[in-house]
Protein backbone atom coordinates (compact mmCIF):
# COMPACT_ATOMS: atom_id res chain seq x y z
CA UNK A 1 0.00 0.00 0.00
CA UNK A 2 2.11 2.85 -1.39
CA UNK A 3 1.60 5.73 0.36
CA UNK A 4 1.62 9.36 -1.82
CA UNK A 5 1.90 12.13 0.32
CA UNK A 6 1.42 15.42 -1.58
CA UNK A 7 1.85 17.47 1.33
CA UNK A 8 5.48 16.22 2.30
CA UNK A 9 6.37 15.35 -0.88
CA UNK A 10 6.88 12.06 -0.26
CA UNK A 11 6.16 8.32 -1.82
CA UNK A 12 7.01 5.25 0.06
CA UNK A 13 6.49 1.83 -1.55
CA UNK A 14 6.80 -2.47 0.71
CA UNK A 15 8.99 -4.42 -1.17
CA UNK A 16 8.44 -8.15 0.51
CA UNK A 17 11.41 -10.35 0.82
CA UNK A 18 9.28 -14.10 0.66
CA UNK A 19 10.35 -17.67 0.65
CA UNK A 20 11.24 -20.92 2.31
CA UNK A 21 13.47 -20.63 5.83
CA UNK A 22 17.11 -20.36 5.06
CA UNK A 23 16.72 -19.50 1.24
CA UNK A 24 18.78 -16.26 2.01
CA UNK A 25 16.05 -13.53 2.13
CA UNK A 26 17.96 -11.67 5.45
CA UNK A 27 21.14 -12.72 2.88
CA UNK A 28 19.90 -10.39 0.15
CA UNK A 29 18.91 -7.18 2.53
CA UNK A 30 22.48 -7.33 4.54
CA UNK A 31 24.35 -7.54 0.79
CA UNK A 32 21.91 -4.25 -0.38
CA UNK A 33 22.87 -2.93 3.02
CA UNK A 34 26.45 -3.57 2.55
CA UNK A 35 26.96 -1.96 -0.61
CA UNK A 36 24.37 0.88 -1.37
CA UNK A 37 25.82 4.58 -0.31
CA UNK A 38 25.59 4.66 3.62
CA UNK A 39 23.27 8.29 2.68
CA UNK A 40 21.21 6.01 0.54
CA UNK A 41 19.70 3.71 3.12
CA UNK A 42 18.42 3.69 6.69
CA UNK A 43 19.22 1.21 9.27
CA UNK A 44 18.94 -2.69 8.79
CA UNK A 45 16.56 -3.61 11.56
CA UNK A 46 16.62 -7.63 12.62
CA UNK A 47 14.01 -9.20 14.56
CA UNK A 48 16.37 -12.76 14.67
CA UNK A 49 16.27 -15.18 17.18
CA UNK A 50 19.53 -15.69 19.49
CA UNK A 51 20.81 -18.19 16.00
CA UNK A 52 20.15 -15.40 13.80
CA UNK A 53 16.92 -17.35 12.34
CA UNK A 54 14.48 -14.16 11.20
CA UNK A 55 11.82 -14.34 14.11
CA UNK A 56 9.65 -11.50 12.96
CA UNK A 57 11.32 -9.76 10.00
CA UNK A 58 14.05 -7.57 8.55
CA UNK A 59 13.66 -4.01 7.71
CA UNK A 60 15.72 -1.75 5.44
CA UNK A 61 14.37 1.66 3.62
CA UNK A 62 16.07 2.58 0.87
CA UNK A 63 15.89 5.83 -0.47
CA UNK A 64 15.86 6.78 -4.30
CA UNK A 65 15.66 10.61 -3.67
CA UNK A 66 13.79 13.01 -4.97
CA UNK A 67 12.09 12.13 -8.23
CA UNK A 68 10.35 15.28 -9.55
CA UNK A 69 10.29 16.61 -6.59
CA UNK A 70 8.80 13.58 -4.33
CA UNK A 71 11.19 11.93 -1.86
CA UNK A 72 11.06 8.41 -2.89
CA UNK A 73 11.39 5.35 -0.52
CA UNK A 74 11.69 1.88 -0.83
CA UNK A 75 10.66 -0.29 2.61
CA UNK A 76 12.09 -3.86 1.96
CA UNK A 77 11.12 -6.27 4.71
CA UNK A 78 11.83 -9.57 4.90
CA UNK A 79 9.55 -12.59 6.40
CA UNK A 80 10.15 -15.46 8.45
CA UNK A 81 10.62 -18.29 6.18
CA UNK A 82 9.87 -21.53 8.88
CA UNK A 83 6.59 -23.06 8.59
CA UNK A 84 5.43 -22.25 12.08
CA UNK A 85 6.25 -19.01 11.61
CA UNK A 86 2.67 -17.61 9.30
CA UNK A 87 1.62 -15.19 11.55
CA UNK A 88 4.63 -12.99 11.51
CA UNK A 89 4.76 -13.83 8.11
CA UNK A 90 0.83 -12.82 7.21
CA UNK A 91 1.58 -9.48 9.31
CA UNK A 92 4.28 -8.42 7.51
CA UNK A 93 2.84 -8.52 3.83
CA UNK A 94 0.14 -6.25 5.48
CA UNK A 95 -0.29 -3.09 2.81
CA UNK A 96 2.78 -5.13 0.35
CA UNK A 97 3.32 -3.08 -2.61
CA UNK A 98 6.11 -5.79 -4.99
CA UNK A 99 6.91 -9.32 -3.40
CA UNK A 100 10.15 -10.90 -4.19
CA UNK A 101 10.10 -14.67 -3.77
CA UNK A 102 13.35 -16.06 -3.13
CA UNK A 103 13.79 -19.57 -4.00
CA UNK A 104 16.63 -22.04 -2.82
CA UNK A 105 17.68 -24.11 -6.16
CA UNK A 106 18.49 -27.09 -3.88
CA UNK A 107 16.87 -30.21 -4.99
CA UNK A 108 15.97 -31.07 -1.60
CA UNK A 109 14.19 -27.89 -1.15
CA UNK A 110 11.92 -28.13 -4.15
CA UNK A 111 9.15 -29.43 -1.51
CA UNK A 112 10.09 -26.23 0.74
CA UNK A 113 9.66 -23.65 -2.54
CA UNK A 114 6.47 -24.87 -3.32
CA UNK A 115 4.82 -24.98 0.18
CA UNK A 116 6.15 -21.41 0.25
CA UNK A 117 4.67 -20.43 -2.71
CA UNK A 118 1.48 -21.31 -2.17
CA UNK A 119 1.56 -20.26 1.84
CA UNK A 120 2.62 -16.71 -0.21
CA UNK A 121 -1.20 -17.36 -2.47
CA UNK A 122 -3.23 -17.81 0.83
CA UNK A 123 -1.51 -15.11 2.74
CA UNK A 124 -2.07 -12.61 0.23
CA UNK A 125 -5.37 -13.90 -0.38
CA UNK A 126 -6.51 -12.66 3.24
CA UNK A 127 -5.71 -9.21 2.19
CA UNK A 128 -7.53 -9.66 -1.04
CA UNK A 129 -4.41 -9.77 -3.52
CA UNK A 130 -3.80 -11.93 -6.25
CA UNK A 131 -0.24 -12.58 -7.31
CA UNK A 132 -1.08 -11.90 -10.56
CA UNK A 133 -1.75 -8.32 -9.99
CA UNK A 134 1.29 -7.38 -8.03
CA UNK A 135 4.62 -6.12 -8.73
CA UNK A 136 6.25 -9.87 -8.69
CA UNK A 137 9.79 -11.26 -9.32
CA UNK A 138 11.57 -14.83 -8.18
CA UNK A 139 14.81 -14.91 -7.28
CA UNK A 140 16.40 -18.69 -7.91
CA UNK A 141 19.23 -18.23 -5.34
CA UNK A 142 22.35 -20.84 -4.36
CA UNK A 143 22.71 -21.30 -8.06
CA UNK A 144 26.79 -21.68 -6.98
CA UNK A 145 25.76 -25.11 -5.14
CA UNK A 146 26.64 -28.94 -6.23
CA UNK A 147 23.20 -30.50 -5.94
CA UNK A 148 20.41 -27.76 -7.60
CA UNK A 149 17.31 -27.57 -9.65
CA UNK A 150 17.30 -26.87 -13.47
CA UNK A 151 15.82 -23.50 -14.11
CA UNK A 152 13.11 -25.12 -16.36
CA UNK A 153 12.35 -27.63 -13.66
CA UNK A 154 12.44 -24.35 -11.00
CA UNK A 155 10.52 -22.53 -13.38
CA UNK A 156 7.69 -25.62 -14.04
CA UNK A 157 6.88 -25.69 -10.78
CA UNK A 158 7.46 -21.70 -8.99
CA UNK A 159 6.62 -19.64 -11.98
CA UNK A 160 3.25 -20.57 -14.18
CA UNK A 161 2.71 -16.81 -14.78
CA UNK A 162 6.05 -16.56 -16.46
CA UNK A 163 6.97 -13.55 -14.07
CA UNK A 164 10.69 -12.18 -14.52
CA UNK A 165 13.05 -14.39 -12.42
CA UNK A 166 16.96 -13.90 -11.94
CA UNK A 167 19.95 -16.53 -10.82
CA UNK A 168 21.38 -15.39 -7.95
CA UNK A 169 24.36 -16.69 -5.19
CA UNK A 170 23.37 -14.03 -2.57
CA UNK A 171 26.13 -14.65 -0.27
CA UNK A 172 28.21 -13.18 -2.89
CA UNK A 173 25.79 -10.52 -3.95
CA UNK A 174 24.92 -12.06 -7.70
CA UNK A 175 22.01 -11.10 -8.60
CA UNK A 176 20.72 -9.56 -6.06
CA UNK A 177 20.80 -5.83 -7.25
CA UNK A 178 19.09 -7.21 -10.40
CA UNK A 179 16.50 -8.50 -9.03
CA UNK A 180 15.80 -5.36 -6.63
CA UNK A 181 16.02 -3.27 -9.67
CA UNK A 182 13.21 -5.46 -11.96
CA UNK A 183 10.87 -5.48 -8.55
CA UNK A 184 11.15 -1.84 -7.74
CA UNK A 185 10.54 -0.94 -11.29
CA UNK A 186 7.57 -2.76 -11.21
CA UNK A 187 6.72 -1.26 -8.12
CA UNK A 188 7.07 2.39 -9.84
CA UNK A 189 5.43 1.58 -12.80
CA UNK A 190 2.01 0.36 -11.11
CA UNK A 191 2.16 4.03 -9.49
CA UNK A 192 1.61 5.64 -12.65
CA UNK B 1 -1.02 -3.71 -13.66
CA UNK B 2 -1.99 -2.14 -10.15
CA UNK B 3 -0.61 -2.34 -6.87
CA UNK B 4 -2.73 -2.81 -3.51
CA UNK B 5 -5.25 -0.17 -2.91
CA UNK B 6 -2.77 2.93 -2.00
CA UNK B 7 -3.96 6.05 -0.91
CA UNK B 8 -2.41 9.39 -1.16
CA UNK B 9 -2.81 12.42 1.04
CA UNK B 10 -3.41 16.01 0.09
CA UNK B 11 -1.98 18.79 1.49
CA UNK B 12 -5.53 19.72 3.47
CA UNK B 13 -5.69 16.48 4.86
CA UNK B 14 -2.56 16.72 5.99
CA UNK B 15 -2.48 20.01 7.47
CA UNK B 16 -5.70 19.03 9.59
CA UNK B 17 -3.78 15.57 10.84
CA UNK B 18 -1.33 17.77 12.00
CA UNK B 19 -3.54 20.05 13.75
CA UNK B 20 -5.24 17.43 15.82
CA UNK B 21 -2.19 16.07 16.77
CA UNK B 22 -0.52 19.80 17.82
CA UNK B 23 -3.52 20.28 19.87
CA UNK B 24 -3.33 16.80 21.28
CA UNK B 25 0.33 17.51 22.29
CA UNK B 26 -0.53 21.34 23.90
CA UNK B 27 -3.47 19.89 25.85
CA UNK B 28 -1.84 16.59 26.83
CA UNK B 29 2.05 17.65 27.27
CA UNK B 30 3.21 14.60 25.68
CA UNK B 31 6.76 15.39 24.13
CA UNK B 32 5.93 14.53 20.41
CA UNK B 33 2.98 12.32 18.69
CA UNK B 34 3.90 10.22 15.41
CA UNK B 35 1.17 8.81 13.15
CA UNK B 36 1.94 5.32 11.31
CA UNK B 37 0.08 3.68 9.30
CA UNK B 38 -0.85 -0.06 9.60
CA UNK B 39 1.59 -1.30 6.90
CA UNK B 40 4.52 0.26 9.00
CA UNK B 41 5.14 3.71 6.70
CA UNK B 42 5.59 7.20 8.95
CA UNK B 43 3.20 9.65 7.87
CA UNK B 44 4.21 13.02 10.24
CA UNK B 45 5.72 13.85 13.61
CA UNK B 46 4.68 16.54 15.93
CA UNK B 47 6.28 18.05 18.40
CA UNK B 48 9.93 17.89 19.82
CA UNK B 49 12.10 16.09 17.02
CA UNK B 50 12.53 12.38 17.45
CA UNK B 51 16.54 12.28 18.05
CA UNK B 52 15.89 8.85 16.88
CA UNK B 53 15.77 6.63 13.55
CA UNK B 54 11.59 7.71 12.82
CA UNK B 55 11.54 5.17 9.94
CA UNK B 56 13.01 2.47 11.82
CA UNK B 57 10.47 3.33 14.76
CA UNK B 58 7.30 3.14 12.62
CA UNK B 59 8.16 -0.16 10.60
CA UNK B 60 8.61 -1.31 14.35
CA UNK B 61 5.73 0.14 15.63
CA UNK B 62 3.20 -1.43 13.27
CA UNK B 63 4.93 -4.70 13.52
CA UNK B 64 3.88 -4.32 17.51
CA UNK B 65 0.50 -3.51 16.95
CA UNK B 66 -0.36 -5.56 14.38
CA UNK B 67 1.81 -8.63 16.60
CA UNK B 68 -0.87 -7.25 19.62
CA UNK B 69 -3.54 -7.22 17.43
CA UNK B 70 -2.70 -11.28 16.60
CA UNK B 71 -2.49 -11.69 20.29
CA UNK B 72 -5.99 -10.55 21.15
CA UNK B 73 -7.87 -12.82 18.43
CA UNK B 74 -5.62 -15.67 20.57
CA UNK B 75 -7.45 -14.85 23.53
CA UNK B 76 -10.70 -14.33 22.00
CA UNK B 77 -10.53 -10.26 22.07
CA UNK B 78 -11.30 -8.68 18.73
CA UNK B 79 -8.31 -6.09 19.17
CA UNK B 80 -6.08 -4.05 21.99
CA UNK B 81 -6.76 -0.60 20.74
CA UNK B 82 -4.22 1.10 22.60
CA UNK B 83 -1.11 -0.38 24.02
CA UNK B 84 1.34 1.19 26.46
CA UNK B 85 5.24 0.63 26.87
CA UNK B 86 6.73 2.32 30.25
CA UNK B 87 9.93 3.17 30.16
CA UNK B 88 12.40 4.93 33.20
CA UNK B 89 12.89 8.32 31.64
CA UNK B 90 9.98 7.83 28.48
CA UNK B 91 7.06 6.14 27.66
CA UNK B 92 4.99 5.28 24.81
CA UNK B 93 1.11 4.82 24.37
CA UNK B 94 -0.39 3.22 21.23
CA UNK B 95 -3.79 3.81 19.63
CA UNK B 96 -5.41 2.74 16.59
CA UNK B 97 -7.02 4.82 14.23
CA UNK B 98 -9.81 3.94 12.34
CA UNK B 99 -8.20 0.53 11.78
CA UNK B 100 -5.66 2.27 9.13
CA UNK B 101 -3.45 4.17 11.13
CA UNK B 102 -1.58 4.42 14.21
CA UNK B 103 -1.16 7.03 17.02
CA UNK B 104 2.15 6.78 18.95
CA UNK B 105 2.51 9.01 21.72
CA UNK B 106 5.89 9.56 23.28
CA UNK B 107 5.85 11.51 26.78
CA UNK B 108 7.74 11.67 30.01
CA UNK B 109 7.23 12.76 33.66
CA UNK B 110 5.89 16.22 32.55
CA UNK B 111 2.91 14.40 31.69
CA UNK B 112 1.13 11.23 33.58
CA UNK B 113 -0.32 7.99 31.61
CA UNK B 114 -3.68 9.30 32.93
CA UNK B 115 -3.98 12.43 31.34
CA UNK B 116 -2.32 10.95 27.86
CA UNK B 117 -4.52 8.17 28.05
CA UNK B 118 -8.15 10.56 28.39
CA UNK B 119 -6.96 13.09 25.79
CA UNK B 120 -6.07 10.36 23.22
CA UNK B 121 -9.39 9.00 23.31
CA UNK B 122 -11.19 12.69 21.84
CA UNK B 123 -8.04 12.76 19.79
CA UNK B 124 -8.45 9.40 18.27
CA UNK B 125 -12.47 10.11 17.42
CA UNK B 126 -11.17 13.76 15.35
CA UNK B 127 -8.48 12.13 13.67
CA UNK B 128 -10.56 9.03 12.73
CA UNK B 129 -13.37 11.04 11.21
CA UNK B 130 -10.49 12.93 8.95
CA UNK B 131 -8.97 9.38 7.96
CA UNK B 132 -12.77 7.92 6.96
CA UNK B 133 -13.36 10.93 5.26
CA UNK B 134 -10.50 10.76 3.27
CA UNK B 135 -10.34 6.62 2.36
CA UNK B 136 -14.70 7.02 1.40
CA UNK B 137 -12.57 9.69 -1.14
CA UNK B 138 -10.52 7.52 -2.50
CA UNK B 139 -12.70 5.06 -2.83
CA UNK B 140 -15.45 7.12 -4.77
CA UNK B 141 -12.42 8.44 -7.14
CA UNK B 142 -12.11 6.43 -10.02
CA UNK B 143 -8.99 4.57 -10.54
CA UNK B 144 -6.74 7.04 -12.84
CA UNK B 145 -2.52 7.69 -13.01
CA UNK B 146 -1.94 9.26 -10.06
CA UNK B 147 1.65 10.20 -11.19
CA UNK B 148 2.88 11.46 -14.49
CA UNK B 149 4.13 8.64 -16.58
CA UNK B 150 7.44 10.85 -16.81
CA UNK B 151 7.79 10.29 -12.50
CA UNK B 152 8.47 6.33 -13.75
CA UNK B 153 10.98 7.15 -16.28
CA UNK B 154 12.96 9.02 -14.23
CA UNK B 155 12.98 6.84 -11.26
CA UNK B 156 13.79 4.14 -13.14
CA UNK B 157 16.63 6.04 -14.36
CA UNK B 158 17.72 6.51 -10.91
CA UNK B 159 17.31 2.95 -9.88
CA UNK B 160 19.61 2.12 -12.95
CA UNK B 161 22.55 4.88 -11.48
CA UNK B 162 21.85 3.47 -7.77
CA UNK B 163 21.48 0.41 -8.16
CA UNK B 164 23.48 -0.43 -11.02
CA UNK B 165 27.17 -1.90 -11.09
CA UNK B 166 26.99 -3.03 -7.48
Amino acid sequence: MSIINYASREISCKIVYYGPGLGGKTTNLEYIYQKVAPETRGKLISLATETERTLFFDFLPVDLGAIRGFKTRFHLYTVPGQVYYNASRKLILKGVDGVVFVADSQVERMDANIESMANLHENLAEYGLDLKDIPFVIQYNKRDLPNIASIQELEVHLNPYGVPYFEAVSVRGIGVFDTLKAVSKLVIKSLS
Amino acid sequence: MTGAASWSLNEHDFHRLERVLQNFLYVSNARCALLVDRAGQLITTVGEAPEFDTTAFASLAAADFSANDQLAALIGETEFSSLFHQGERASMYLADVAKRLILVVLFDNRTTLGLVRLKVKSTVDELTAIVEELFARTRAEPARPRLENAFADEAEDEIDRLFGGL
